[in-house]
């Protein structure tokens, strides 16, 4: 590594710890009591508390985000190239699909739960439908965008629909599959909470909102942050297999 | 002309919409000889794109005779055409060496024999040691050079280009036109060069043809007498003027 991008990391790991130290400072110096907001040793504290059941919660809501975003990202893409072979298909489901995109998603939920009971299924489904949209409609717009001298090329060698489709659209299209993925990261972590919030009987979003109750403050922090780690991952992950996948300079950043 | 390798007779194309009726080329008629490096020149729209779409085989033509190959070098539509574009258009995601194999990997030609061509080639167009480079770290000019390999790769017998060089600067251009006089003459190669440059078509070319616009047509056709290899103080000589002041007259340009 070159000294730019330990720089940059230096940076990252800086701000980081620099905003951790302000929440603390905020509390301690503007003397705010622990049930508005405790200090960030206070809510790590919580996590010795065995009641609390903290893996079960955490596991929960993994799978919920998790399973709801990897299944859209095999749809949505799934469905991009469908309508890339076909533009029948393009033609008659796309429009539908920007209308069904300005559903609320979130409105979705109470309806998800008078079809599917609750549970973590139920979550997983909400959190697939508002990751779904914004994978499919950039993975479009990549399978779209081919050069047509580049397809001259091919089809002046006769190459086949299917190299066309291995050898130049599905790799171009890949900086924009990345670019919905990563849009649909954040999206994934609210579809699953605000599911949890609505109906379920476990997982963070659940956890928050029993913990509220007896007004621990604390838990709620902490829930909260594990939340935000569950995000963090999932983009983290992303990040390293679009670096495996996407040569340097056709990454979106 | 006997036994020419590329023969037109009163082509015609036209394109249709719904409701227009565009003619993108007219009654055109040429012969190319083998080996030949034929310069097409005129403004935009005198049909001198469509022209080498027809005779790559991307569009079909309407009226008239397109034959390409002869007795002694017969012509497979399929695989012995090497097109270069204004664009490299080369794979972001492939290094230089694959994406110069890319037409070898199309046609499924043996893979160990597209790598050492792939490498021969990238050294004859002077991009020894970028074999391993991504497309965005070479200048533009490099890119088009791999371009041109990459055109060459599966030993095509035509070379389409169309303006490959008309997005470089005007130095690396001149530079450019040096360089593809030194391949055409080491490969041997058939190519058809379109251009809207005068003196690109004039400095390059053993023949060139002139197309008008409206109605797009075939307006001049004539061999340049220079002998090869070429330099660039040709353009300072009397006769090439003499070239050049032609096509200008005919394009109205005076």
């Amino acid at each position: 590594m070159n000294a730019a991008k330990w720089r940059k990391i230096a940076i990252i790991t800086l701000t980081h710890i620099g905003f951790v130290a302000l929440w603390w400072a905020a509390v301690v110096f503007g003397e705010v009591p622990e049930y508005i907001l405790p200090t960030p040793w206070q809510a790590l504290k919580t996590l010795e508390v065995e009641n609390y059941n903290w893996l079960t919660h955490f596991i929960a809501t993994s799978q919920e985000i998790f399973g709801g975003y990897i299944l859209a990202v095999v749809v949505g893409v799934g469905f991009a190239v469908l309508f890339s072979w076909s533009k029948a298909t393009d033609e008659a489901l796309m429009p539908l699909l920007v209308t069904l995109n300005m559903i609320p998603k979130v409105a979705m939920a109470p309806l998800f739960i008078v079809w599917l009971r609750f549970g973590i299924d139920t979550n997983i489904v909400i959190t697939f439908t508002i990751c779904f949209f914004p994978i499919l409609l950039n993975t479009v717009r990549g399978m779209r965008e081919v050069e047509p001298d580049l397809l001259d090329l091919v089809r002046s060698l006769n190459g086949s629909q299917w190299q066309i489709f291995t050898k130049i659209q599905l790799p171009g299209a890949l900086p924009f599959i990345f670019s919905g993925m990563k849009i649909a990261t954040v999206l994934a972590v609210a579809g699953a909470i605000v599911g949890e919030f609505i109906q379920s009987d476990r997982g963070l979003g659940w956890f928050m909102l029993i913990t509220q109750e007896a007004l621990n403050t604390d838990a709620m922090v902490m829930a909260l942050l594990l939340v935000t780690l569950i995000g963090v991952i999932l983009y983290g992950l992303v990040l390293i297999l679009e670096r495996m996948l996407v040569v340097q300079d056709a990454r979106m950043e | 002309m006997e036994n020419p390798f590329i023969s037109l007779k009163n082509v015609r194309k036209v394109y249709r919409t719904r409701d227009i009726e565009f003619e993108a080329i007219n009654n055109v008629s040429l012969d190319v000889a083998e080996g030949e490096l034929i310069s097409l020149v005129g403004p935009s729209g005198c049909g001198k794109s469509t022209l080498l779409k027809v005779l790559a085989g991307l569009h079909p033509h309407d009226e008239g005779e397109v034959n390409i190959g002869n007795q002694t070098t017969p012509f497979d539509p399929s695989k012995d055409i090497g097109m270069v574009f204004q664009q490299p258009l080369l794979l972001k995601w492939r290094r230089i060496q694959e994406n110069v194999q890319l037409p070898a990997e199309i046609l499924g030609l043996p893979k160990k024999a597209a790598r050492e061509r792939a490498k021969d080639l990238l050294n004859m167009v002077g991009l020894k040691g970028f074999e391993d480079k991504y497309p965005y770290e070479l200048s533009g000019g490099m890119q088009q050079r791999a371009a041109i390999a990459r055109a060459l790769v599966h030993d095509p017998k035509l070379i389409l280009m169309d303006e490959p060089f008309g997005a470089l600067d005007a130095m690396t251009r001149e530079k450019m036109n040096l360089e593809l006089l030194d391949i055409w003459q080491k490969s041997q190669k058939t190519i058809v060069f379109v251009t809207h440059g005068i003196q690109e078509a004039v400095f390059l070319g053993t023949h060139v043809a002139v197309m008008s616009p409206s109605p797009a047509r075939l307006a001049d056709h004539f061999k340049v007498d220079f002998p090869h290899p070429r330099k660039l103080d040709m353009k300072t000589q009397k006769k090439f003027g003499v070239y050049t002041r032609r096509i200008y007259d005919l394009l109205g340009m005076d």
